[in-house]
């Protein structure tokens, strides 16, 4: 959690306000078809629980769905939507 | 139902994720005896290979790695195209069985298009350090299809999946999973198949009915291309907002999420996790390897490694060859039978071994470079890499990713292009592939080599070796920003990419790595330099000056005046108004005309103009004739010049190809060229006035 910003456990929030370490449940995905299904593919879709390896508050961002790790950027990261799980 | 006869040749597709180790099955397979070609019209890499087993002749051809079949990339589309129009024997998917969930989302698509499919469960010793059991044969009898679990790196499965291949072909019927879909979206499909049913013979045949439908209603761009009938069209026009209102989602999305369901339920029934998931230990090799402060220092002392590696340790089997083919020269000059044929002679020592030879002797640290970067690759770290550039690259307008093509750039330009394939951005790919010749190429090195050596004393000669580098870079970091904000305008697009696990690379598959992109350099100096190579002797050998201007005259001074009588002496006589306000005089100017070609023939014309031999034993010579005409300004631009102007006609050749448009080559030779005179002219002119 970004102190600025405290988050209830139903808050939902884009992926990149998330910190490192805690694990989270896409709700939404705000992207075109193309996009949306290169994802999907990916294993990034709503209702996928997925962890927040790497964080830094700016740049891309690395997540972990499933056994494998992802690498997105960062306005990527503000289409995918997560609450705490 | 066996068939009758027995098979003798089987053609066999192998699919699968990106990062499933389908390159290390592939290899297993076939050995290193393949052959890499593109798919016809596009810049997909398709590799094919050869072998037998039990007298059946097998033939693999290795599909791009996806992890889906849409419609939305070349890549997927080719895949799709390659199954249904070549019909394949078998499939052979590779998933990793450490990620198999999402691994599977693949092997279901598959299943749909009902294609006789075998899957291999590649690493499945990784799966099983994670505490993964599979009910391999109840998964047989969920799934329909064969599994065969394997590690392909240790070999270990490669015969079991073999004997799966030949049984799944020797099968006549297979058996045809449908996923279920759930009411709604099942009552849609059933309603178009019905509809498909009549006008089947206007669709193509080979693909199946269930599957167009689905495909039609995931909106599939390209299967609706197929389908004009009006009433279907209404049909699915119907179908989908429904399907779009019940699940507030694109139908595509919704029929994905199902996909998934399907799956893990399937693996709930037969996969057991007897440890507690714990914290991954790649985990936190990656949260250090990508940290914000020690990332880049990191990165930082492995490319010093690897390029260590390429010009220390490079040197030496560099020296041997050099030796070789000064020896090779040498003792040809020899045996030679005197005053016979004589022009023979020259073409065979002069053009052919200098010019040859002279390529070739960069092969071994080309190579290691090449295999520094394969390690790096193969062990998951370059992905990495690309991570920490990315913040850097981002500043430029181009992806992290966009560095590992360039650094492929300083071994050779021609794999440096062909790898900007891994960048999914058309306008990424092409702003990266035109400033890759500014990458120091290995060709380059020998002119550096010799003009570092003899105008600077020892202790300025790495810092000018390291100068001459980093301005290509920051070269090349001006030309993107340039290109990005003119011709190559537009948002960089999303990113998503995966990051491989960490792995033990292979050596086999580091030396097929390897070997795949030194192979195009090879190939180069074996055609293109070897004809261009006779071609510039003939350039530097005719018209031959009347017998009467060499009387009187050594040996030394003959060659000299034969090359100044030649075609490229007079086209360097020529061009000299143009290159002097750059402190070059026509010597220069013949041996540039010479790089124009291929940049290490730069040396070559040079020792000829300076009238001595080619052989290794007069390097100090040269530099020492160089020193008594030229200032250590001249000999800086010089450098300068070769380093920007024109690539060779090799990078030419695979700009144009890759980028599918000669404009973009002659856009990358002109601007480079352009660009060298404006550098090297301001750098000497300006130079003049302070020195």
């Amino acid at each position: 959690m970004t102190p600025e910003k405290p988050m209830g456990k139903t808050t939902v929030c884009p992926l990149n306000e998330f910190q490192a370490g805690t694990t989270v449940r896409i709700v939404k995905v705000d992207a075109g078809r193309g996009l949306k299904n290169r994802l999907a593919s990916m294993g990034l879709l709503v209702n996928a629980d997925i962890r927040v390896v790497r964080n830094d508050g700016a740049g891309q961002i690395i997540v972990g769905v499933k056994n494998s790790k992802i690498i997105l950027g960062r306005g990527m990261c503000h289409k995918i939507f997560a609450s705490f799980c | 139902m066996n068939r009758p006869f027995p098979i003798q040749k089987l053609n066999i597709a192998l699919a699968g994720n990106p990062n499933s180790g389908k390159t290390t099955v592939f290899n297993a397979l076939t050995g290193a005896r393949h052959h890499v070609a593109n798919y016809p019209g596009v810049t997909v890499e398709k590799k094919e290979g050869v072998f037998r087993y039990n007298g059946i002749d097998m033939h693999l051809v290795d599909l791009p790695g996806t992890y889906s079949l849409t419609a939305y990339s070349t890549e997927e589309l080719v895949a799709r195209h390659f199954i249904f129009e070549e019909r394949p024997d078998v499939v052979v998917d590779v998933l990793d069985a450490s990620n198999i969930e999402r691994n599977l989302y693949l092997a279901t698509q598959l299943m749909e298009m009902q294609v006789p499919l075998v899957l291999a469960f590649n690493m499945s010793d990784v799966a099983q350090s994670r505490g993964l059991e599979f009910d391999v044969a109840q998964m047989e009898r969920l799934l329909g299809v064969r599994i065969v679990p394997m590690v392909a790196s240790r070999r270990k499965g490669i015969d079991e999946l073999l004997e799966a291949i030949v049984q799944t072909a020797h099968q006549e019927t297979h058996r045809i999973l449908n996923i279920p879909y759930g009411q709604e979206i099942e009552e849609e499909l059933s309603k178009i198949e019905k509809m498909l049913d009549p006008c089947a013979a206007a669709l193509p045949a080979k693909y199946p009915m269930r599957w167009i439908a689905l495909k039609l209603l995931e909106g599939d761009p390209e299967v609706q291309e197929w389908v004009k009938d009006a009433s279907i069209v209404r049909q699915v026009e119907a179908g989908r907002e429904h399907l779009r209102t019940i699940f507030r989602d694109h139908p595509d999305i919704a029929i994905a999420e199902r996909r998934y369901g399907f799956i893990s339920g399937a693996c709930q029934e037969t996969i057991k996790n007897t440890v507690q998931i714990r914290h991954d230990i790649s985990d936190w090799v990656d949260v250090l390897l990508t940290n914000r402060y020690l990332g880049l220092p990191i990165f930082a002392a492995l490319m010093f490694g690897v390029f260590y590696l390429t010009f220390r340790v490079g040197a030496y089997p560099m020296g041997w060859l050099e030796e070789l083919f000064a020896w090779l020269g040498a003792a040809i000059t020899e045996q030679w039978p005197p005053h016979t044929l004589l022009w023979l002679r020259s073409l065979v020592v002069d053009g052919i071994i200098g010019g040859v030879g002279g390529v070739l002797m960069f092969l071994p640290s080309i190579l290691l470079l090449f295999l520094g970067i394969a390690f790096l690759e193969d062990t998951g770290y370059m992905a990495r890499a690309a991570f920490i550039m990315d913040r850097i690259m981002h500043k430029i307008g181009l992806h992290g990713k966009s560095f590992i093509p360039m650094l492929i750039g300083f071994g050779c330009s021609v794999p440096a292009i062909m790898a900007t394939r891994i960048l999914e951005n058309r306008r990424n790919r092409l702003a990266t592939m035109l400033v890759i010749p500014l990458m120091s190429c290995g060709a380059r090195i020998a002119i550096y080599a010799i003009f570092v050596a003899a105008f600077f004393p020892d202790y300025l000669r790495g810092p000018m070796m390291w100068l001459i580098y980093v301005i290509g870079i920051v070269l090349a970091i001006l030309c993107i920003q340039l290109l990005r904000r003119t011709l190559l305008k537009g948002e960089t697009i999303p990113f998503v990419m995966e990051l491989p696990p960490y792995r033990m690379p292979t050596l086999k598959g580091l030396v097929i790595h390897m070997w795949d992109r030194g192979w195009l350099y090879l190939r180069k100096a074996g055609t293109l330099i070897l004809m261009l190579s006779i071609v510039l002797w003939a350039a530097i050998s005719y018209p031959r000056p009347p017998a009467e201007a060499l009387e009187g005259l050594d040996v030394r001074q003959q060659r000299r005046a034969t090359l100044q009588y030649s075609v490229a002496g007079r086209i360097g006589r020529a061009i000299e108004p143009a290159i002097e306000p750059l402190g070059f005089d026509w010597k220069i100017g013949t041996a540039l005309i010479g790089a124009s070609v291929a940049k290490e023939v730069f040396v070559l014309q040079l020792s000829i103009i300076y009238a001595m031999g080619d052989g290794a034993e007069n390097s100090g010579i040269l530099e020492e004739r160089l020193r008594e005409d030229y200032t250590s300004l001249q000999g800086f631009c010089v450098m300068l010049f070769c380093l920007i102007t024109a690539p060779c006609i090799a990078t030419v050749a695979a700009t144009r190809r890759e980028s599918g448009a000669w404009k973009w080559a002659l856009l990358q030779y002109a601007g480079l060229t352009a660009l060298a005179y404006l550098v090297t002219l301001a750098v000497y002119q300006a130079g003049r006035m302070i020195l």
